[in-house]
């Protein structure tokens, strides 16, 4: 299954989290959400303007922008 | 009145959108006041209760996903926790959302505190086929857990009764341990080592504790190691260094990764078995489907300009009668005092310092409740993270946040807000640098008192253009305000934007009480405020208008005039104006009319003469010699010193400036006429002046509450100074150019 960057990723595409690489506030902020290695998220819909996306993880609905989720590879389906 | 035998004290902590401020509201009641934590803007909300004999006290900490230093609200809480040292913790979980609500409760335990979990929610939870075993989770967590509906209240007591217990047991809980994996472990292990043999720190944390914050590079703990001991503090970072490196080498990643995915592969495994999914229905589907239209690429925006619309009807038409009875009542007020009081400087200072003063800022009371009201209709119901969710991209691309939005909106983001309500909607910025650009710009909106200044310019100089011209006005207002943002973000508040990473809670229908609660805290944190230090503003403003007066010589001058006046004239006329005082309806003859006239023009005159001789008015000639590159002349420059107070004031103060006497900002077509034919102005004077106004330094209410959000008095200052500076430069600018090309008939 390839792994792609979420920003790539379609709307309503499930796939699984690969790696993240990014330190400091803006990892800790993700991995504090429950983003991590081995999580699987669904795009739910993306912001009138493309940015930000909205994922569904954890039975939860969660925003972040494009330039936060480009350190987010993902295993899709 | 029994004796109360003991007074405990219990935090409240949990996630945001978990119930906890519902819980704290059904738990406290009306026995709550709101504060802030020192040092912070974080509010600290604290209450008490009192359940069978022991009283105990509740502080409801801020709603956090984690416990880390990089949010000022977790730090509060973190602080709180270790340093207040609360006998027990509730921790209010959302049953829906176990795995992200036990994220924080397994930092809660290893903070070694007594805990104690509220389930709540747990009827959602239910009707959407989730089933929780909570005595095998309690077992297997060994925390107390009663499972709650904050909403009606269900289960409030049994926490309380589990929290008492736990505070009145012996300390001697066990400690709370998971593993983070071989290597995290060792080296926890030989830093835990390090700790105890150097006493270091221990008084404060438990030793584990401090090896995971020193893993995660936690700034503020390892400052406070650094402060205690350098040395005991370099020997644990080596540590730190060398399983860092190892754990970069073998699995490519960082220690805080991951001992964020062994926490969640903690809570993971213990909720096998203990959550079961009955049914496969989406817990989400309602708010999903809402989200489908309201956030809808067509449809998102159109609502929002509803909604926003909508919000501004509701705040300004519908608050327009409270606000009417406020002011009548301090008109009646005014009224009442003044016949009191004979005339004089006491008179003066009461009516016109303290009366009009306070009045003016009270007058806004009916207002920020409408306002808040509505704001928290669309916070509570889950609509404002929408609104970040649309807008955070042409927001963040000036350094500012998604949840800017409804800051700018308030304050005039279309014409007719109110900056004071707009600085104190910015609270739900957690972000600090975001937080402060948007505290500093929202001022440039055109609020309500703005409008009248407007009206006066546009209406005498741009008669024909004036819908344009207002719009345009607006338009500049806004990109001013961005512009000014990115600059500031640029430089003196520079520095990485905020990451958005924000939870778009599924829709809730707002309880009532929700509601009132923090309308009503808000309002009541402005009026006290309005009673305070905005008493004293007002009466040093006044002050300033007032003293010293005119010489006694020159009195003399307008007493005489008076006296001419009368001295000519019949007494049959005399006595029907005198009449006329107590009649107001009474029509005067033609030569009254024409003595009352002159009588008038004197006294305009004397306020004239009086004005341009208070030290308002001689900073305003003053400043003359250099005002005069905007085109200002000394009577705008007090108008606009004027102006500081609230905006509408420089309507009625250019009015006093031009001997008018008493100009309604309502009404202020015949002070148009006059500015218009007035030597010294021009259509660009007045452009000059337009944007002068929207760009200078905001009403200083306003000032107050940009001090008390942004926490410190020197922004307060520096919104005065620097928009000031800014109005100053774009006016200059504009004059002397269109004074170069001839343009606008300057």
């Amino acid at each position: 299954m390839p792994v792609i960057n979420m920003r790539k990723m379609k709307t309503k595409q499930t796939g699984t989290i690969a790696s993240i690489k990014v330190e400091g506030e803006l990892g800790r902020r993700i991995r504090d959400m429950g983003l991590i290695n081995g999580t699987e998220i669904t795009i739910q819909s993306r912001a009138p303007l493309y940015d930000p996306v909205a994922i569904r993880v954890r039975g939860f609905t969660l925003s972040l922008r494009n330039s936060e989720a480009d350190y987010i590879d993902v295993e899709v389906n | 009145m029994t004796a109360l035998a003991e007074r405990l004290s219990i935090a409240l902590g949990g996630n945001p959108n978990s119930g906890k401020t519902t819980m704290f509201n059904a738990l406290t009641g009306a026995r709550q006041h709101v504060g802030n934590y020192p040092g912070v803007t974080v509010e600290k909300k604290e209450g008490h209760l009192v359940r069978e004999g022991t009283e105990v006290h509740i502080v409801d900490l801020p709603g956090t996903y984690s416990l880390t230093a990089y949010s000022e609200d977790e730090l509060v809480a973190r602080d709180y926790l270790t340093e207040s040292k609360p006998e027990a913790v509730i921790d209010i979980v959302d049953a829906s959302n176990l795995e992200r609500n036990l994220y924080l409760t397994v930092q809660l335990l290893e903070l070694g505190l007594p805990v104690c979990i509220a389930l709540n929610m747990i009827d959602a939870a239910k009707n959407n086929g989730i089933k929780i075993d909570s005595k095998k989770l309690s077992g297997l967590m060994g925390v107390p857990i009663v499972p709650t509906i904050a909403r009606s209240g269900k289960g409030k007591l049994e926490i309380v009764d589990e929290a008492i217990k736990l505070a009145k047991k012996s300390k001697s809980s066990r400690p709370f341990h998971i593993s983070y994996g071989k290597d995290l472990d060792v080296a926890l292990i030989e830093i835990e080592n390090i700790i105890k043999t150097n006493h270091f720190l221990i008084d404060s944390y438990p030793a584990r504790w401090i090896g995971i914050k020193y893993l995660e590079n936690d700034y503020d703990v390892i400052k406070k190691g650094d402060q205690e001991n350098k040395s005991i503090s370099d020997e644990i970072k080596f540590v730190v260094q060398k399983v860092s490196k190892h754990v970069k080498d073998t699995l490519d990643t960082y220690p805080e990764a991951l001992i964020a995915d062994y926490r969640y592969g903690y809570i993971s495994a213990i909720l096998k078995g203990v959550v079961t999914q009955t049914s496969n229905q989406n817990r989400l589907m309602l708010s999903d489907k809402i989200d489908q239209v309201v956030t809808n690429r067509i449809f998102g925006p159109l609502i929002l300009i509803a909604i926003i619309y909508g919000l501004y009807e509701f705040t300004f038409s519908y608050s327009a009668i409270p606000v009417g009875w406020f002011e009548s009542f301090f008109e009646w007020l005014n009224t009442s005092v003044s016949d009191i009081l004979p005339d004089g400087l006491l008179k003066s200072l009461i009516v016109s310092g303290i009366i009009d003063g306070v009045g003016g800022v009270l007058g806004f009371v009916p207002l920020i409740m409408f306002m808040f009201f509505g704001i928290s209709v669309l916070e509570d119901s889950g609509y404002l993270a929408r609104v970040a969710y649309m807008l955070d991209r042409i927001f963040s691309a000036f350094g500012l946040h998604g949840n800017s939005v409804m800051a700018f909106i308030v304050s005039g983001g279309i014409a007719g807000g109110c900056a004071v309500p707009g600085v104190m909607a910015a609270r739900t910025l957690k972000s600090r640098r975001e937080k402060l650009a948007t505290l500093l710009t929202v001022p440039f909106m055109n609020c309500g008192a703005k409008i009248p200044v407007m009206a006066l310019l546009v209406g005498a100089f741009f008669g024909e253009n004036e819908a344009a011209m207002m719009m345009l006005i607006t338009l500049i207002a806004w990109v001013g305000a961005l512009i000014t943002a990115k600059i500031l973000r640029m430089t003196i508040i520079a520095g990485p934007s905020t990451p958005f990473v924000l939870e778009l809670p599924p829709y809730r229908l707002p309880t009532l009480r929700g509601l009132f609660t923090h309308t009503w805290e808000r309002t009541w944190q402005y009026i006290k405020k309005a009673g305070t230090v905005i008493l004293g503003i007002s009466i040093l403003l006044w002050a300033l208008m007032t003293f010293p007066g005119l010489e006694e010589s020159q009195l003399n001058v307008f007493s005489n005039q008076r006296t001419e006046i009368t001295m000519g004239a019949k007494t049959s006329v005399l006595a029907e104006i005198e009449t006329s005082v107590e009649n107001e309806d009474v029509e005067l003859s033609l030569a009254a009319a024409t003595l009352k006239d002159k009588l008038n023009q004197v006294d305009m005159q004397e306020s004239e003469a009086g004005l341009r001789n208070s030290i308002a008015g001689r900073i305003g000639i003053s400043m003359e010699w250099f005002s005069k590159w905007a085109g200002f002349d000394w009577r705008t420059n007090i108008a606009l010193v004027g102006g500081l107070a609230a905006k509408e004031v420089v309507v009625s103060t250019l009015g006093t400036a031009y001997s008018m006497g008493e100009v309604d900002p309502e009404d202020t077509e015949s002070l148009g006429d006059t500015l218009k034919n007035a030597e010294g102005w021009s259509p660009l004077v007045a452009l000059s002046l337009i944007l002068f106004t929207i760009f200078y330094a905001p009403c200083f209410v306003t000032v107050v509450c940009i001090a008390r959000e942004a926490g410190s008095w020197k922004w307060g200052a520096f919104s005065v100074v620097f928009n000031t500076v800014l109005a100053f430069s774009i006016s200059v600018l504009v004059y002397q150019i269109g004074t170069a090309f001839n343009f606008l008939g300057a």
